[in-house]
């Protein structure tokens, strides 16, 4: 046996340690937000949101055509999984028999795990190799894949989440089951579920492994949905390796676009949610 | 069906609301069947003229030679397996020393407040994570961490061997640090509520015996906890193996193999990101397509033990045996 005092040392040695692990893990995102705000604020400027990218080298221009890229792909996606993700979630939680929807659960969870490469990957053997091109398609498309398990699994998580009360109370009335689902549980559950496709939406957002080898990039404005097409998220992956000091401070303003969205839409729904009522917590 | 003595025979209706409302969403959750299924066949069939000439050599080549048409995977499996590794060293300790603070020693409220910044990291899109690790990271490895470490641990015998070399800055290291920020949140939010799950009485019968609080916490609630803290961990570790953007522009891009952790190297994703759209030839492509076709099956078979640790613990916190 360990003296006392030795042990209340230790005690207090290993608590300070776990407090200094936190403190280093927390101000990690602090530091982020720090350096993000001191590059992209000096970078970002109204050339920046309005002008196409000039030809390697040339100081100034901007990345407009990229943000317009960006939204057509991720309007794309949503228009794709949404509904997908919306109905397949309705049927897991409300319709769906024991094996067949913990299959579809499991399946969903696994998706959600692919590397997104491997997801760009696929979608260029299914879009972009028969269509021979790359395209805004292929890019709305891999992204759509990666919104689906995600607006699939949080579109249940808040349905669950609606009192059993609530679904006798319709049922006791006489209404059929999918009108039960239709005209009372959707409903009440809508809160909760449109915050989770907007976290969905805002995560692919972000996403650039998927849009490498099927969007590519592009110098001018999109023109159709056949063309290849800038993305905000590539752009500042092709910036930022590039050896131009100007490139460099574009990366930065575009990251501090990318983050603010990002930060916004998770703050703002995770107050959403607290105020929540008639459903859980997600 | 035994019928009802007096059956009155229900209107026949070829469907009603609620059969056609069931087969609608059916179609969609199926849907979700449909697409891992054709993902799979997809990448098995795109990489087939890569499995037909390479077969199993292709994991032990080591070298990746486009013009030759030569392509052996082990640089890229190393690079891959290495930084994730390096990056749980890094993330782990951290990982579960915060999440033990945020559940046992911190008030609740701040707990909460602390937890819900730290999963705001998980959402940082992965290309900014690149962005700051090639910006700062890299040249305060090159100009700060990579020479202290040469000078120190590279004199000793044995050891000596990982720190070697020029200090680039971009390399395995470079890449495992980026990894570990970007895992910690996960192992950090997962870990905690395992341990949260932990029943009252097993800490209070532990101070009852007259543990202290670090007693009671490493050798009663940790270990009750362990399997979830285990299924954060592989969480963590399937999200380093599929990372792609944040380690492609830190690593280094170099397809040779090195004991120094300070070299440039590679990874699985890194090099599919980069030469995918370059690759000419159906069997440079074929590789390609196979070496995503390994990483997916590496991540499933991860992320499937992550969520059977994770349920394992979820069920033994409510008394329903999983």
């Amino acid at each position: 046996m360990r003296r006392r005092g030795v042990r209340k040392l230790v005690n207090n040695l290993m608590l300070a340690a776990t407090g200094v692990c936190t403190l280093l893990t927390v101000s990690v995102l602090f530091v982020i937000l720090g350096y993000l705000v001191w590059n992209g604020g000096k970078s970002i400027d109204w050339d920046f949101l309005t002008k196409l990218p000039l030809p390697q080298g040339q100081v100034g221009g901007g990345m407009a055509n990229a943000i317009v890229g960006s939204a057509v792909m991720v309007g794309l996606a949503a228009v794709i999984g949404l509904p997908v993700g919306f109905l397949g979630g309705i049927y897991l939680a409300e319709f769906g028999n024991k094996a067949f929807a913990s299959a579809v659960r499991y399946m969903a969870d696994l998706l959600n795990g692919v590397p997104s490469i491997v997801i760009g990957v696929f979608a260029w053997t299914v879009v972009v190799a028969p269509m021979h091109s790359f395209s805004a398609l292929a890019g709305g498309f891999a992204l759509s894949l990666m919104l689906i398990p995600i607006a699939l699994r949080s579109t249940e998580q808040f349905l669950l989440g609606v009192p059993r009360s609530l679904r006798e109370g319709a049922l006791a009335l006489g209404a059929p089951q999918w009108k039960m689902v239709a005209t009372v549980v959707v409903p009440a559950a809508m809160r909760g579920i449109l915050t989770g496709m907007i976290l969905g939406v805002a995560r692919i957002a972000g996403e650039t492994a998927p849009l490498l080898f099927t969007a590519l990039n592009n110098q001018y404005w999109p023109t159709g949905l056949n063309q290849p097409v800038a993305a905000l998220p590539v752009m500042i992956f092709t910036h930022a390796m590039s050896p131009f000091d100007d490139w460099h401070r574009q990366a930065w303003a575009a990251g501090l676009v990318l983050l603010a969205m990002v930060l916004i839409t998770n703050i703002t729904a995770r107050w959403v949610l607290s105020r929540g009522t008639a459903v859980q917590k997600g | 069906m035994s019928a009802p003595a007096i059956a009155v025979k229900p209107k026949r209706r070829v469907w009603s609301g609620d059969q056609s409302a069931r087969l609608l969403t059916l179609v969609f959750a199926a849907s979700v069947l449909l697409v891992t299924v054709l993902l799979i066949s997809q990448l098995w069939q795109s990489s087939g003229p890569s499995r037909a000439k390479f077969g199993l050599h292709f994991f032990a080549g080591t070298n990746w030679d486009p013009v030759a048409g030569d392509f052996g995977a082990l640089p890229f499996v190393y690079g891959t397996l290495l930084t994730s590794v390096l990056a749980l060293l890094i993330s782990v300790p951290l990982g579960v020393g915060a999440a033990i603070f945020l559940a046992e020693l911190a008030p609740p409220k701040w707990a909460d407040a602390c937890t819900f910044l730290v999963e705001l990291l998980a959402a940082v899109p992965s290309v900014i994570y690149g962005l700051l690790g090639a910006f700062t990271i890299v040249p305060l490895l090159r100009d700060y961490v990579e020479p202290f470490l040469k000078s120190t641990l590279g004199e000793v015998p044995g050891v000596g061997v990982l720190f070697r070399g020029p200090a680039l800055g971009f390399g395995y290291l470079a890449a495992g640090v980026v990894l570990a920020v970007m895992t910690f949140p996960f192992i950090i939010s997962i870990s905690r509520e395992s341990l949260l799950e932990v029943p009252r009485d097993q800490r209070e019968a532990a101070l009852a015996l007259g543990a202290t609080r670090w007693e009671s916490t490493s050798q009663v609630v940790v270990p009750y906890a362990r399997l979830g803290i285990l299924g954060s961990i592989f969480l963590g570790l399937a999200r380093a193996l599929g990372e792609t953007m944040a380690v492609t522009m830190v690593i280094g891009n170099d397809p040779n193999i090195h004991a120094s952790l300070l070299a440039s190297g590679y990874t699985i994703a890194a090099v599919i990101a980069n030469e995918f759209t370059e690759a000419v030839g159906k069997l440079y492509q074929s590789s390609l397509v196979e070496l995503g076709l390994v990483l997916f099956l590496i991540t499933i078979i991860i992320n499937a033990l992550a969520r059977l640790l994770v349920m394992a613990t979820r069920g033994k916190g409510t008394g329903t045996a999983a």
